[in-house]
């Protein structure tokens, strides 16, 4: 599904030059569930920005189901994005004046489908995070744990072929947590193909394999035991 | 722009924000309707001061004569000079292509008019039937002197709205007869001036009954004429200036005056004032202008603030849709299509309003400077498309910059 060779990147700040991923080779199969652990600065976001076409590489090689991301322009970016990728961030990033159900429709509305169709399709993925009777709340007037089951339906909803999740407990609690990555695997087993950045051990453990990165460079990758989240729900 | 889902998504989240979208409303109606307003009291003002100066026409040439200072070709000074018919009807042959309306006048400075037991002294005044045009007189009663009145020299009289007050008290005064040095005239119009009681307070007659009543034979005492207008004021100016020149030579020469003779012969051109009084106008004009100029770029100005600040408060949503898969353009065009209908809108709402208020309370201005403040509605129209349009530029700039940033800058927008 995801095929990286030798991705490097830097950043310039006036004079000084950061060299923040230093060649990274890695290779994510269909169907699988990713954690991507590092320390801070170790360049962990920075390859998720560039997996999610958010940021751009400077060197090396990148294909997303066989279609090699390059020579992005905004509109391509942009086109890619919604096809291929759903996003899960750390802070929700919903929008706060629309209500759950049009945030799950929003990606739907740039995929140009009908106001009906889109209705439809956002009604079936809130049922799927177990948010039906939530449709029609205002973010603000839910809980962490429901504001990224949101997210999660809205990153489900245009049927994309990666989902990519920053942080996707950060901001949540414990408990919590353990329920949104019962969600995530849930969602792994219908086969989607997962990648997930996380600093924390426990959330890597409910993953299928972890990446470890430190100083822009992958220096662990290993298949672990999954942990099912939902023996602690 | 006419993509139907596009519309409900911008009804949505106007919808929604209900405080921005009435705030960003309230600031482009109150900028037109304070813009209406402004323009419709210059235009006021303008009409006020233009009706001030409106009591004779404002193109007018007199001509009236007077004693020689100077001797010439053997002539002596202090000559009368008389003017007669033939040179009345001498400058009407020669220009008569430029002038519009004329008249030649026998003047009795003051005549006592009697009717019944009623007296007064009035000036009394043989003209022609033009001299209605050129006094600007308004009939309210009857009708003016005509073509046949003159050429039959009958005894009628057209009466000032004061003359009619002081003799007839309220009583009808046409058809009556007034009794002027004891010939009877009869009454067959009152007029209006709109330079005042002091216009008012005349007796008009037949120039060929004013000569024969009061023994003038061929003689008249002054003639005026009015130049045709041309678009051109400034052509216009000259035109009058040179026309003014000619009769002054023609009845020098007719006469035999010498030419530097300046006491001889006056001929007096009102439009030079007029010019005065036009580039006021002009002047007051542009000063309106430059403050509803000024007003629209404050407009602009606004709008395009609101513009900056909404863009800056969406610049997080604004990274949402872009990971979600919006285009930066469909960005730019969201955000644009929004602020043009809400300015287009209030605009509008502004627009109307302004124009409503000068159309109630308009009427019940009463001050002499002030007259029938209005807008043309195509002017107000106009300046509500600048200011949506100038506003959609002003968003457009802030809206692109947003669009452009990275989505992952804008998403860790706080």
């Amino acid at each position: 599904m995801i095929q990286i060779k030798d991705l490097h990147k830097s950043y310039h700040m006036g004079t000084n030059s950061l060299h923040v991923l230093k060649g990274i080779n890695f290779d994510v199969k269909q169907g699988e569930l990713v954690s991507i652990m590092g320390s801070s600065g170790s360049g962990k976001s920075t390859l998720l920005n560039i997996l999610g076409m958010l940021d751009e590489a400077d060197e090396g090689s990148y294909t997303l189901d066989n279609v090699p991301i390059k020579n992005l322009n905004e509109k391509i970016a942009a086109n890619y994005r919604n096809k291929f990728l759903g996003f899960i961030f750390q802070s929700f990033n919903l929008i706060n004046y629309k209500s759950a159900l049009d945030n799950v429709a929003l990606p739907l509305y740039y995929q140009g489908l009908p106001r009906k169709e889109r209705v439809e399709k956002a009604m079936h993925y809130l049922d799927k995070v177990g948010l039906a009777p939530w449709s029609h709340h205002l973010p603000n007037e839910l809980s962490g744990g429901q504001k990224q089951r949101v997210a999660i339906a809205r990153a489900l909803a245009s049927d994309p072929k990666v989902l990519l999740a920053d942080e996707p407990t950060g901001a949540l609690d414990t408990k919590t947590s353990y329920e949104v990555m019962d969600l995530i695997q849930g969602i792994n087993d219908e086969g989607k193909t997962i990648l997930v950045v996380t600093h924390e051990h426990d959330i890597a453990q409910m993953t299928k394999r972890i990446v470890n990165l430190k100083d822009g460079v992958i220096i662990d990758d290993s298949v672990v035991e999954q942990v099912r989240a939902s023996q602690y729900v | 722009m006419f993509d139907i889902e596009r519309w409900q998504e911008i009804f949505e989240t106007l919808s929604k924000n209900k405080l921005r979208t009435f705030l960003t409303g309230l600031s482009v109606a109150s900028g037109i309707f304070i813009l209406v307003i402004l323009l419709g009291f210059s235009s006021g003002i303008q009409n006020g001061v233009t009706s001030q100066f409106e009591r004779d026409a404002t193109n007018s040439i007199s001509v009236w004569t007077g004693v020689t200072t100077k001797e010439y070709k053997g002539l002596n000074p202090g000559r009368r000079i008389q003017l007669k018919n033939e040179d009345f009807n001498a400058v009407v042959t020669k220009y008569n292509d430029n002038l519009e309306y004329k008249s030649a006048f026998y003047t009795i400075w003051g005549g006592l008019v009697n009717y019944k037991n009623e007296s007064g002294n009035y000036r009394i005044q043989g003209v022609m039937p033009d001299n209605q045009f050129i006094e600007n007189a308004d009939i309210s009663q009857g009708r003016f002197l005509n073509h046949s009145d003159v050429v039959g020299a009958k005894k009628v009289a057209v009466i000032g709205n004061k003359v009619s007050q002081d003799l007839f008290k309220g009583d009808d005064p046409i058809g009556k007869d007034i009794s002027l040095y004891g010939i009877n005239f009869k009454v067959i119009g009152v007029f209006f001036d709109p330079g005042g009681e002091r216009d008012e307070s005349k007796v008009m007659m037949p120039i060929t009954t004013a000569q024969k009543a009061f023994n003038g034979g061929n003689d008249i005492r002054s003639m005026m004429y009015t130049v045709k207008m041309s678009d051109n004021f400034d052509e216009a100016v000259a035109l009058s200036e040179q026309i003014s020149l000619g009769i002054e030579n023609d009845i020098k020469e007719t006469h035999i005056i010498a030419p530097d003779d300046i006491s001889a012969v006056r001929v007096n051109n009102t439009l030079e004032e007029a010019r005065k009084i036009y580039s006021l106008v002009d002047t007051i004009k542009a000063v309106f202008w430059f403050v509803g100029i000024g007003t629209i770029i404050a407009g602009v100005v606004g709008v395009g603030n609101i513009m900056l600040i909404i863009v800056k408060e969406r610049t997080k949503e604004i990274g949402i849709r872009k990971a979600l898969g919006a285009e930066p353009m469909s960005i730019v065009g969201m955000i644009l299509q929004e602020s043009v209908f809400v300015t287009m809108f209030s605009g509008l709402f502004g627009l109307v309003a302004g124009l409503g208020l000068l159309e109630f309370v308009g009427p019940l201005i009463e001050s002499d400077f002030i007259k029938y403040p209005q807008v043309d509605f195509n002017t107000a129209l106009t300046t509500v498309f600048v200011l949506v349009f100038a506003g959609a530029i002003a968003g457009f700039i802030p809206a692109y910059r947003a669009a452009k940033i990275k989505p992952i800058v804008a998403l860790r927008d706080e």
